[in-house]
């Protein structure tokens, strides 16, 4: 199999575990769901990393610093938001 | 780090998300599953500072670059995430689902820049794919923070020839992208992205308040979907799981949303293109209504065996949950049945009340969601409705065309006794006149709802 043909395999793959996690969630759940897939995709915090790490004008320098900074909040802020919400969550149970 | 350990600590990063999502979708695990997506971006993140370079290569160029960037994004995201109030959290997703289509499409302008003559036909689609959904996702997102933060109208705007507009910026999008696949070239990437970011704002403009939580979503799954594309064009398999992960299961939660409201998901989507203008907002002419005070609304209160209290975005904003509660106490000790009826979408996003009335230490046995207080409206004396006006409009059964037309309501209008705490005869979220107000059993007691509640939690005192 080529490379392209793997990397193809894997995110068909993907595709078909990501409707199948979620296929049965309460709506009470949506908004938290959906902020916890928001920051999951702020991941492309790696790929800006490894963009500047190949850098060589300033230019693509300026531009994959912004890319970090922006993916950064994503991933940290997005966690971050999720998890405030899940708190009330929890501290329905225990009253 | 040898190149088969990255790989495996990338795998295991890949499995934290997958976890992570599982997690999200069940009550029980819900905070531990944020927890393991939190651990997976952290591992992710960790590892690619270790990794094995062309020729072993150690560390990364630019390391004081991209420590200082992250920095800076730490100071701003974790404050940011911190500070929001939970009245603000839809819009603060919605932001941070924007900054992450920025990041992805300015990853995707610096990859095509470096794209030399030998790339392949997929690496380039791949790479003008993310710049293009990138830019939508992040205008689309900016505009729909300022719809909901309300710094712009939350009504539909529709342009004129908003339709003519919208096919002529997509053909152009088509077209450049076709353009700048062909010949490789930096500024005509940039023409495309101007486009891109244009077609983001005029995608969701036409978009109703009520209507923006689903945009949202989708604009959540496109960002999935553009770091899958880069992950193919980096080749890092991890980007492709999480992104395709998120794609995914983002379409579902897309879909659920739209159903859960009672909404056409084709409707709302491409509402941009078909550009019906939809008017309900009434004739605005001057009709009676009822007004009480608070010490009618306490003795109705009083009297009744069973009250409904139905909390809506204005008792988020006024942050009355506390004072509602301590009237729902009140009244549970005079032997009064009382229950929070819950709308799917009652706030600004579904979920959104559980998590205020939580934090208010509302009893989970009260929230009573909508499917199960519906039929318990007839036998209901009094329904307060606090804050709330869309979601028991019964406009959405009886008015085709209007925009809510279709999604689930309250029955409201089935209990003995309706009184509504509103600011104002300003009609709600999406804009449509309330026929309820004007129905004689209803009684109106205008102001704040946190000054109104505790006027009528003295005036039960007294009682």
């Amino acid at each position: 199999m080529s490379e392209a043909m793997a990397l193809l395999a894997i995110f068909t793959l993907a595709i078909f575990v990501g409707f199948e996690v979620v296929s049965k969630v309460s709506s009470t759940l949506h908004t938290p769901l959906m902020s916890g897939a928001n920051a999951i995709h702020g991941i492309i915090l790696v790929g800006a990393i490894i963009v500047a790490s190949h850098s060589h004008t300033s230019l693509e320098l300026g531009l994959s610093i912004a890319a970090i900074i922006l993916a950064t909040i994503n991933v940290v802020g997005g966690f971050v938001v999720t998890d405030r919400m899940l708190e009330m969550f929890k501290g329905k149970k225990k009253s | 780090m040898s190149r088969n350990l990255y790989d495996l600590m990338g795998l295991a990063a890949a499995v934290l998300f997958i976890l992570a999502l599982k997690g999200l979708s069940s009550p029980k695990s819900a905070r531990r599953g944020n927890a393991l997506g939190a651990l997976g971006a952290f591992v992710a993140t960790i590892i690619v500072f270790f990794y094995p370079g062309e020729k072993g290569k150690l560390p990364l160029d630019n390391l004081g670059w991209i420590l200082g960037a992250i920095a800076i994004g730490v100071v701003i995201g974790v404050p940011a995430a911190r500070m929001v109030k939970m009245t603000q959290m839809p819009q603060m997703v919605a932001l941070f689902n924007g900054v992450g289509g920025g990041a992805a499409a300015l990853v995707a302008i610096v990859e095509y820049i470096k794209l030399g003559s030998s790339a392949s036909f997929a690496a380039v689609l791949a790479t003008v794919f993310t710049v293009v959904v990138g830019c939508i996702s992040f205008s689309g997102s900016i505009v729909t923070f300022l719809k909901l933060q309300e710094l712009m109208t939350t009504r539909p705007v529709i342009l004129p020839f908003g339709r003519t507009l919208i096919f002529a910026n997509l053909a152009a999008v088509i077209g450049v992208s076709g353009w700048v696949m062909r010949e490789l070239g930096t500024s005509p990437l940039l023409i495309l992205a101007g486009l891109s970011l244009l077609f983001g704002v005029l995608f969701v403009l036409p978009v109703g308040g009520a209507d923006v939580p689903i945009v949202i979503s989708l604009l959540n799954a496109f960002t999935g979907l553009t770091v899958a594309a880069s992950g193919y064009v980096l080749e890092a398999t991890l980007l492709i799981v999480a992104g395709t992960l998120v794609g995914a299961s983002g379409t579902i939660l897309t879909r659920l949303m739209a159903e859960a409201m009672g909404r056409s998901l084709f409707g709302t989507l491409f509402g941009a293109f078909t550009q019906k203008a939809q008017d309900a907002t009434g004739t605005g002419e001057e009709r009676p209504v009822k007004s009480g005070s608070p010490e009618d609304v306490a003795i109705l209160l009083n009297y009744a065996r069973r009250v409904v209290i139905v909390p809506g975005f204005g008792l988020a904003v006024a942050q009355a949950q506390h004072t509602v509660r301590e009237m729902a106490d009140l009244l549970s000790a005079k032997g009064i049945d009382v229950a929070y009826g819950i709308h799917p979408v009652a706030g600004r996003m579904p979920g959104h009340m559980n998590v205020l009335l939580a934090e208010a230490n509302v009893p989970y046995e009260q929230l009573v969601e909508m499917e199960e207080v519906n039929p318990t409206f007839a036998q209901t004396d009094v329904a307060l409705v606090v804050g709330a006006n869309d979601v028991v409009n019964p406009a959405a059964k009886t008015t085709p065309g209007c925009p809510i037309f279709g999604m689930p309501i309250l029955d409201v209008q089935q209990s003995a006794n309706i009184i509504f705490l509103k600011r104002s005869m300003r009609p709600g979220f999406a804009g449509i006149e309330n026929e309820l107000l004007y129905d004689p059993k209803t009684t109106l007691l205008f102001g704040d709802a946190k000054a109104s509640l505790t006027k009528v939690v003295s005036a039960l005192k007294s009682l």
